[in-house]
């Protein structure tokens, strides 16, 4: 009888090993080895330089997660409210653009920012661009919208959005009803029944939600690349180049990839405390 | 009735995963095929299906983005490739480090109808390893509605004055030759205070804001939608984009420039190396060159069909040849005199460049 779980667990097991452990000890190995061959932590030594690359992809990512949380948890509030037929369209709406290509989507936005693609045309029939300049004393042929780490953000939360929304919709639906009624039994008011019994029930769908944003936004290098032009490099970047690009040096990309990692998984860590420290204050 | 049910899916696993293996091996099937790896927009794909009708060999063709990408790819064991088409500098890097295997020029006839001009360069200098594919010069593209003058230097590529509306190439060997062109040093110069001086000026414009973006492949959509007024890429690349803005102009500036030569080669551990050698003599034809030509806007290395090219342009068209199109597609002698071709740099001097790009990045 007991067994039969183990067994059952026998592929993602194996997936795991396969996909998971295995690159990772394979990334370990990598950043404490020389090009030679030979151990050293020559490739840590180098990671002061790339403290800009650090700090503005954290900070970008940070950005991006906070807009899709603010973004994210009225809509997916909302929706949980609505009848079933609602909701149902609501999801269909979310998921429509993950149908697509991610780098489709992203080189639209591209046509879409360029300094003389859609919108700043738009602007320029509607007469946005004259009476902007016209007020601002400025001589603007068209607003400077690619190429700009607002481009980057943007980029960011246009294609993780869905991740944000779908685990907070999926926790808060599933709230017992009867806990807010009996919430406002006792006298509480619609903003402490929401302070007091549904965020702190929501928690852990939020919780998910900045991890499944936060990490891949920290991480990637193709909005960067087309949103971001390449001017102002992310750690995706630095790291694909190092793999991929014009600087061919897998031992860096390794140590960059594993000190990008530890400090990711440091943050999810004191999220995830705090967000312990929060539940059980509130059930106290 | 779990076991079992546990049992089959752990088979379909294993099965999967092995037969995942077998197939990218492929040495064992009777289908012929060859795996090629090109760049973007580099071939007349109908040759493709063409060439797969005439010798029942299936061609997988993929494309990398750069010379320094390609290299990844064979490094790292990510490209079980037969055929590539990396350009002369890196070809002299592939043989060097023993990555390539040497042609048996008897299975490619067409080698033959090859210029003299393009044999015996400095990376093959034997002719052992590589069918040259096209040729082609490096220049200054730029949207004569928003540049004023004329341009006829490297300075245009570091000048402030076109702060925001230059787009540098990303790569790194093309951007410091730009740098080190304007400075008056040579392009293959292994120096370590020149190539720091030319990465100065880079880096120097870079701060100044004169780049919109670092690009490779998006530089079409941008210098065609006139989001930029001025880049440097290669001249068949800028026919291509002509054919969709008639405002862009190109120039191989008067400090001299790059010429190259991307060359057909087989990787030493191909697993197809016969299938490989009648693709690259297929592609070595004058009917193929002159379809690609016609397509990709790349010089023809194949003397009989670059001479064929306007007669051919004119058949399928209607009309002639712009002799002004022509001249930038196949540069003539005096313009190819001031280009130098790109050597193979010393191992340290190739440290040198990845560090400094790396650190332009930042």
């Amino acid at each position: 009888m007991r067994n039969k779980l183990p067994l059952l667990s026998v592929p993602y097991v194996v997936w795991m090993a396969l996909f998971v452990v295995a690159p990772i000890i394979m990334v370990v190995i990598y950043a404490f080895s020389s090009a030679a061959g030979g151990f050293t932590l020559a490739n840590f030594a180098r990671m002061g330089t790339y403290t800009v690359v650090f700090t503005r992809s954290f900070k970008l990512a940070l950005i991006a997660t906070v807009i899709c949380l603010l973004i994210g948890y009225p809509v997916s509030y909302m929706m949980s409210k609505e009848g079933p037929r609602f909701q149902r369209i609501a999801m269909v709406l979310i998921m429509l653009p993950m149908w697509m290509n991610f780098l489709l989507r992203t080189y639209s936005w591209m046509s879409i920012l360029e300094n003389n693609g859609l919108l700043n045309q738009l602007f320029q029939k509607i007469g946005l661009i004259t009476l902007y300049n016209n007020v601002f004393g400025t001589d603007l042929a068209f607003f400077r919208m690619i190429n700009t780490q607002g481009a980057v953000v943007l980029g960011m939360v246009y294609n993780y959005l869905p991740f944000m929304i779908l685990p907070i919709y999926s926790v808060i639906v599933k709230l017992d009803d009867s806990l807010i009624e009996a919430a406002r039994d006792l006298g509480a008011s619609t903003f402490n029944v929401f302070r007091r019994v549904i965020l702190p029930l929501s928690l852990p769908g939020v919780l998910s939600g900045i991890t499944m944003v936060f990490v891949p936004s920290v991480s990637t290098f193709a909005i960067s690349k087309m949103l971001g032009g390449g001017t102002e490099m992310l750690l995706g970047d630095l790291i694909e180049q190092q793999f991929l690009g014009g600087a061919y040096n897998p031992q860096l990309g390794a140590a960059i990839s594993l000190v990008m990692m530890v400090i990711v998984v440091v943050c999810m860590w004191i999220m995830n405390r705090f967000g312990e420290g929060e539940e059980q204050a509130v059930m106290m | 009735m779990k076991k079992i049910l546990a049992l089959a899916m752990m088979m379909v696993t294993i099965l999967t995963l092995t037969a995942c293996g077998g197939s990218s091996s492929g040495s064992e099937s009777k289908d012929r095929v060859v795996n090629v790896c090109s760049w973007g927009e580099y071939i007349d794909e109908d040759l493709i299906y063409q060439f797969e009708d005439e010798t029942g060999i299936k061609v997988n063709y993929q494309t990398a983005e750069s010379n320094e990408a390609l290299y990844s790819l064979l490094k790292t064991g990510a490209g079980d490739y037969d055929v590539i088409v990396p350009s002369d500098y890196m070809i002299g890097r592939l043989i060097a480090e023993g990555m390539l295997a040497e042609l048996n020029y008897d299975n490619i006839p067409n080698y033959a109808l090859i210029d003299a001009r393009y044999k015996g360069l400095s990376y093959d200098p034997d002719n052992k390893y590589t069918v040259p594919y096209t040729w082609g010069t490096l220049g200054i593209i730029y949207n004569t509605t928003m540049v004023d003058e004329e341009i006829t230097s490297w300075d245009a590529m570091f000048d402030e004055k076109y702060a925001g509306q230059v787009l540098m190439i990303r790569n790194s060997r093309d951007a410091l030759a730009a740098a080190l062109l304007d400075l008056g040093y040579d392009i293959n110069t292994t120096d370590e205070a020149q190539i720091r001086e030319a990465y100065e000026l880079l880096a120097d414009a870079k701060s100044k804001g004169v780049y919109q973006s670092f690009v490779m492949d998006e530089i079409f959509g941008k210098m065609e939608g006139g989001n930029a007024a001025i880049a440097m890429y290669y001249a068949g690349d800028y026919l291509t984009m002509l054919e969709n803005n008639e405002d862009l102009a190109y120039v191989v500036p008067e400090e001299g420039s790059n010429w190259f030569v991307d060359a057909m080669c087989v990787l030493k551990n191909a697993q197809h190396k016969e299938e490989a050698e009648a693709w690259i003599n297929f592609i070595a034809g004058t009917d193929a060159n002159l379809a690609n030509m016609d397509y990709i806007w790349y010089a023809s290395p194949n003397a009989e069909a670059l001479e064929q090219y306007p007669a051919y342009y004119e058949e399928t068209y209607g009309e002639e040849l712009d002799q002004e199109t022509f001249g930038i597609m196949a540069a003539p002698a005096d313009v190819l005199d001031r280009c130098t071709l790109y050597e193979n740099l010393p191992a340290e001097t190739l440290t040198l460049y990845n560090d400094l790009w790396t650190e332009l990045g930042i």
